[in-house]
């Protein structure tokens, strides 16, 4: 056996800076509604997140009706039609999942996980969560504006998102849109400073990096990402405001818009694309690289076995953020950018290839002579693996350039990136509500409801995506509000749509099954105690359930382990606990 | 513990279920690319390579999975391998999957340094795109395009031709109507937009790109297939993308010739071509 972090001698180092007093909340309205505590604005984050996120998934229902059942209703038309497809795009991608992983998941576990009180700055990660709100509320806002939220695409792509051939190109819609990216991005950037600053300054004594669970591993480097994208999506956003409001040309080449000569000259639209793309690309692993730490954790903990190869997943996530910002381009292969960036974009998107593979293969050989809990975390982490292994190969297919030009803009694309970053990190989503709520509430939720919950989802959802591919292979274009009258298209295709359409309906019915489930067991759940789970990290060993303000009581956890040590030879236990200092014959001999 | 059992069982029937139901369903999904009319078979074929080795890797990963869950299943008493690492073992998945990868990546860029070396012989054809409807330009006898600046948009001159400029006057203008192509003649497709993005595609061709305003994009193909083929837009471009349709048709070369010898030149169609060019400049 190799030499490892377990083998740490069971001791500390000395404090280095005396504890800061905590702040303390006096009253209802800062305890709960205005609060500092990072516990409590986790829970307003993921609250505000899935709210918006169902109406995505409403949205998303309204997609499907059309491409399921075209010409049926006629309140879909082509204009509504693009309406909700950038929507829906713009708030999974954005206000859902941005939002839920770093906002809820971070700040609930981040301070938890590496034995600190609070985020470093807790009035700035008040703020932060109060700007989110705003930016959603603009963002829901432009719902009811005249002409509607923009048809644009979730890209915006200029010249179309603000000119008058695009809904809420020349209304509100476009405006509000960018108006609430670019308060979004602010609120994040206070949110996003401060995990960072935590996890580098906030840890205990005993925590060193190499100790962190892959969780804290994977908020941590998505959001050194974020912090590092989304500036360019902010300059973005305000060059196409002022192109849209001062008529600028930052991005509006000279054009005839029906006929009519227009004011701009000499933008470039490519270079939105650019600046897009570079937020873009890396925003894919924002959302992925939390759902990597968050399932690697899931799986060493029910399986009852360290996680294979922590050195390499550390590295992995850390290489796969860095790799991320020199691979933009490959979302703009037909862009009619210089033929000769493909070259390079794609050697280094196939690169990536590599470690992401790695990370795959440490999660099933962490299976590998584990003992396997099949409980509902498990399952969406499974479920987690199928998905996301489904998305990354056939991301081979569009990261590879020439194989790109026949399939991008096809359904083959919407079929991929729904499975790579739609189902599976939402998979992980579910499955880590199902492992954590025990220590937010107290008690389980509903074993069985979230088994049922779990099947619907995830098999509901493979048979939407997957199929979906074929419909690309075909050549049926994406943004299709309808099949058209083309000879290539096999009428099939038509009643595959209507198949794709009842799985869709049936697996975001399958949601509500979530929510009350939730509701359920915050009042009638089992309790859970502490540690149900018999989990090793620190916010399992809390001495309150749910966590006291403060988090710790009056000592802080000293860390003597790395997170995995399940199953430890020879150890009493088939778990100790990161602040179990153990006898010097248990863990510690290897 | 007959019931975990049978919990582990059905787990990793489901797997292996997803997993022969995947395969089966693309042996024999009725749903596949369209028969090819260009020289770019080899992206078909680079599509099928790609869905062989990732296909393979699928297969191998969750079947793996499927048996850890049926194998490795809680037992009370039984205790996990503790194993955090093992060096050897991780090289190998390393070298494994950077072969797969240089499999994937070699040919690919390959037939890609093909494909943006556009053969000298290549005749240009002009694509120009607009909300939501396609116009085409071909360069007449002398066998070039004129140049051209949406600046110089009018209803005289409704793709903005240079009309100072000799090789525009003999350039065929293909309005409203469907474009023809020769048979075994390699072509530049010339891409412009007058308005948004937009992207040429005909399936049948495998090969597309976007339009953008402003910038002349292109790509390169030569037409295998006589046939008629439907012209898609791949670019949203606003509420009209999915309904910007058109046709393209790939004759033998006798058709096209006499096809050819009956369409307009830029010179014919414009009333007066006395249009001052500086005028417009200082005026767009």
């Amino acid at each position: 056996m190799v030499e490892t972090e377990n083998t740490s001698p069971p001791s500390v180092p000395p404090a280095e800076v005396e504890e800061v007093e905590l702040y303390h909340a006096t009253s209802f309205w800062t305890k709960y509604v205005f609060s500092q505590d990072a516990k409590i604005i986790a829970i307003q984050y993921s609250g505000v997140a899935i709210a918006i996120g169902f109406v995505a998934l409403v949205l998303s229902s309204l997609i499907r009706l059309q491409l399921g059942f075209p010409e049926m209703f006629d309140f879909i038309t082509p204009e509504t039609y693009y309406q909700f497809v950038t929507m829906h795009g713009m708030i999974m991608v954005v206000y859902l999942l941005t939002a839920l992983f770093l906002g809820g998941f971070g700040n609930y576990l981040i301070p938890l996980m590496i034995g600190a009180r609070d985020m470093s700055f807790p009035y700035v990660n008040m703020l932060s969560f109060w700007i989110y709100f705003l930016a959603v509320l603009v963002l829901v806002g432009s719902f009811f504006v005249p002409g509607g939220p923009t048809g644009a695409g979730w890209t915006l792509y200029p010249p179309q998102a603000i000119l008058s051939g695009t809904p809420g190109g020349k209304g509100l819609g476009i405006i509000l849109m960018l108006v609430s990216l670019a308060l979004f991005i602010v609120g994040f950037t206070m949110g996003g400073l401060n995990y960072v600053v935590t996890v580098l300054q906030g840890r205990t004594r005993g925590m060193t990096m190499m100790r962190l669970p892959l969780t804290v591993w994977g908020i941590f480097t998505a959001t050194v990402l974020a912090l590092l994208a989304f500036p360019a999506l902010l300059v973005a956003t305000v060059m196409m405001l002022f192109d849209r409001l001062l008529e600028t040309s930052f991005f509006m080449p000279s054009l005839v818009e029906f006929g009519d000569q227009l004011s701009y000259g000499g933008g470039s639209p490519i270079l939105f694309q650019h600046l897009f793309w570079f937020f873009g690309h890396p925003e894919v692993y924002i959302v992925a690289l939390p759902a990597f730490g968050i399932v690697s954790d899931l799986i060493s903990t029910h399986a009852r076995k360290n996680i294979f190869g922590y050195r390499m997943m550390v590295w992995a996530i850390v290489g796969i953020g860095a790799l991320s910002f020199i691979v933009w381009a490959h979302h703009m292969y037909v862009s009619g950018m210089h033929p000769y960036f493909g070259f390079f974009f794609a050697t280094t998107t196939l690169i990536i290839a590599v470690p992401t593979a790695l990370k795959v293969y440490n999660w099933i050989l962490t299976l590998w002579n584990g003992n396997i809990h099949l409980n509902t975390p498990m399952l969406f982490s499974l479920g987690f693996i199928v998905t996301f292994l489904n998305g990354g190969l056939t991301g081979l297919f569009l990261g590879n350039v020439i194989v790109d030009i026949p399939l991008s803009d096809t359904m083959f694309v919407v079929a991929h990136f729904h499975m790579v970053m739609g189902v599976a990190p939402i998979l992980v989503v579910f499955g880590a509500i199902y492992h954590w709520f025990p220590k937010i509430s107290g008690r389980m939720l509903h074993e069985g409801l979230g088994k049922i919950h779990f099947w619907v989802t995830f098999v509901g959802s493979y048979l939407i995506f997957f199929p979906m591919h074929y419909i690309g292979l075909v050549g049926v274009p994406r943004r299709y509000p309808e099949l058209g009258d083309a000879a290539f298209i096999p009428d099939s295709v038509a009643t595959l749509n209507s198949f794709i359409s009842l799985a869709a309906f049936t697996v975001g019915v399958a949601q509500i099954l979530f929510l009350y489930n939730v509701f359920w067991s915050l009042r009638k759940g089992r309790p859970s105690g502490s540690n149900p789970w018999r989990a090793t990290t620190l916010e399992w060993q809390t001495p309150h359930t749910p966590p006291a303000h403060g988090n710790f009581g009056p000592e802080l956890p000293l860390v003597y382990r790395w997170p995995y040590d399940y199953s430890v030879p020879g150890a009493a236990e088939d778990f100790l606990a990161q602040n179990d200092p153990g006898s010097l014959d248990s863990g510690s001999s290897t | 513990m007959a019931r975990q059992k049978g919990i582990s069982m059905g787990v990793a029937l489901a797997i292996v279920i997803i997993v022969i139901g995947s395969v089966l369903f693309h042996l024999f999904s009725p749903w596949w690319w369209t028969p090819i009319a260009t020289n770019w078979g080899f992206m078909d074929d680079m599509i099928s390579l790609t869905f062989w080795i990732t296909g393979i890797v699928y297969v191998v990963i969750l079947l793996f999975v499927a048996y850890c869950v049926y194998k490795f299943q809680y037992r009370e008493g039984r205790v996990a391998a503790y194993e955090p690492e093992n060096t050897k073992l991780e090289i190998w998945l390393t070298v494994l999957t950077s072969v797969g990868v240089v499999a994937l990546l070699a040919p690919g860029l390959f037939v890609w340094f093909q494909f943006v070396n556009v053969p000298e012989e290549a005749t240009e054809v002009e694509v120009v795109g607009q909300q939501w409807f396609w116009s085409f330009r071909l360069p007449g006898a002398d066998g070039k395009l004129g140049t051209a600046d949406n600046r110089l948009i009018s209803e005289d001159n409704i793709l903005g031709i240079n009309p100072n400029d000799p090789y525009g006057q003999d350039d065929i203008i293909i309005d409203g109507n469907d474009l023809h192509l020769a048979a075994g003649q390699p072509v530049k497709m010339l891409l412009r937009s007058v308005d948004v993005l937009h992207n040429f595609y005909v399936p049948e061709f495998r090969a597309k790109m976007d339009m953008v305003p402003g910038m002349i994009t292109y790509f390169w193909m030569e037409p295998t297939r006589v046939g008629t083929y439907d012209v898609l837009c791949a670019e949203l471009c606003g509420v009209g993308h999915g309904y910007m349709g058109g046709t393209v048709l790939i004759d033998t070369v006798e058709d096209y010739d006499l096809w050819i010898s009956e369409q307009t030149t830029f010179a014919e169609m414009t009333t007066n071509t006395g249009i001052e060019f500086t005028n417009l400049v200082e005026d767009p």
